[in-house]
């Protein structure tokens, strides 16, 4: 089954259907989207931050890291789930915006470097817990971080655009 | 009086310019809200810390402090892009109660962050009571919900 197909046949789901022409919910659900971002990006920001050594210096990485995780994957869960909710409300439309196509490869590239930063840089953490400035391995993996999800709230907010 | 002012500045030539232009709007939006990211983290290392769920080790001064710079730059930094999204639509704003809501909000948040949080968080720990420090924690994250939910439904008609 091609994606296109499995759209249209999403999208003649009850449920779908139920969302797309309800009056308040797909704007609850938009809204918890967005709202949400705080908790996961915001806190994962502050993580880049510490990485390239400009914010919470005196602060271990590993503190920042370990203390804040829990919140941050919360956050991640809730966005997965509410971004999951506005797929399945407009699924044709979504599945063709050039802008949610650039979301999702943006977000393989960000899963990719959360791949990378734990399984290269951050298993000697140890080393370099302390430094106020992280090595540059970690600097760039923060850098990465930092930019791509900026570059993932401007495509998620332009798929709003009907264009 | 007050919509006369909104009606004046929407026919600025910056309000014409960014209703007029396809992408500026979108633009302009998706910047404020990679500012909502960071002054999200900053609200949210401070308060979770006064909760007891954050950076436990460290003082609450000390995140405090760390947090300042990033709390005061998004701070600005929404509120030039936010500035700019009310003169394209300034009138429309006017007659959007959650514009009055997220405004009053903002002004109540901003009061409450630099006087009486502020005057938790650089007191000495030992002189000021858990239940206190999570009181404040809990309506600074009442004021900037509010500011955030009545952003957010500004955009819907």
């Amino acid at each position: 089954m091609s994606l296109l197909p499995f759209c249209e046949w999403l999208a003649s789901t009850p449920g779908s259907i139920a969302l797309h022409e309800s009056l308040y919910a797909y704007s609850v659900v938009e809204s918890i989207h967005v709202l949400t971002l705080t908790l996961f990006a915001g806190l994962a920001v502050m993580l880049d931050l510490r990485l390239l050594g400009i914010a919470m210096r005196d602060t271990p990485v590993s503190e920042v890291a370990d203390r804040l995780f829990p919140w941050t994957l919360a956050g991640f869960i809730v966005m997965v789930i509410t971004g999951a909710l506005l797929f399945y409300g407009i699924p044709v439309r979504t599945y063709q915006n050039m802008f949610f196509r650039i979301k999702v490869l943006l977000l393989i590239l960000a899963g990719l470097n959360v791949f990378v930063f734990h399984t290269k840089v951050n298993r000697k953490r140890a080393e370099w817990d302390l430094d106020p400035v992280p090595p540059r391995r970690a600097r760039i993996a923060g850098g990465v971080s930092l930019f791509l999800w900026a570059l993932i709230v401007v495509a998620g907010r332009m798929i709003a655009y009907n264009w | 009086m007050v919509l006369h002012y909104f009606q004046l500045l929407q026919a600025t030539r910056v309000g014409e310019a960014i209703r007029q232009s396809t992408w500026m709007f979108p633009v302009i939006e998706s910047f404020h809200l990679m500012g909502l990211a960071v002054i999200g983290g900053a609200v949210l290392m401070v308060n979770l810390r006064l909760l007891g769920f954050g950076l436990n080790r460290q003082p609450v001064r000390q995140v405090a402090s760390d947090a300042q710079p990033w709390l005061i730059g998004s701070l600005i930094f929404m509120f030039i892009t936010g500035s700019l999204q009310f003169t394209a639509e300034a009138v429309k704003c006017y007659y959007r109660e959650a514009f009055w809501v997220k405004m009053s909000s903002l002004l109540l948040a901003i009061l409450f962050t630099f006087t009486i949080q502020r005057s938790v968080t650089m007191a000495d720990e030992k002189r000021v009571g858990p239940l206190r420090c999570r009181l404040v924690a809990l309506v600074s994250l009442t004021l900037w919900a509010g500011v955030a939910i009545g952003g957010r439904w500004i955009g819907f008609s």
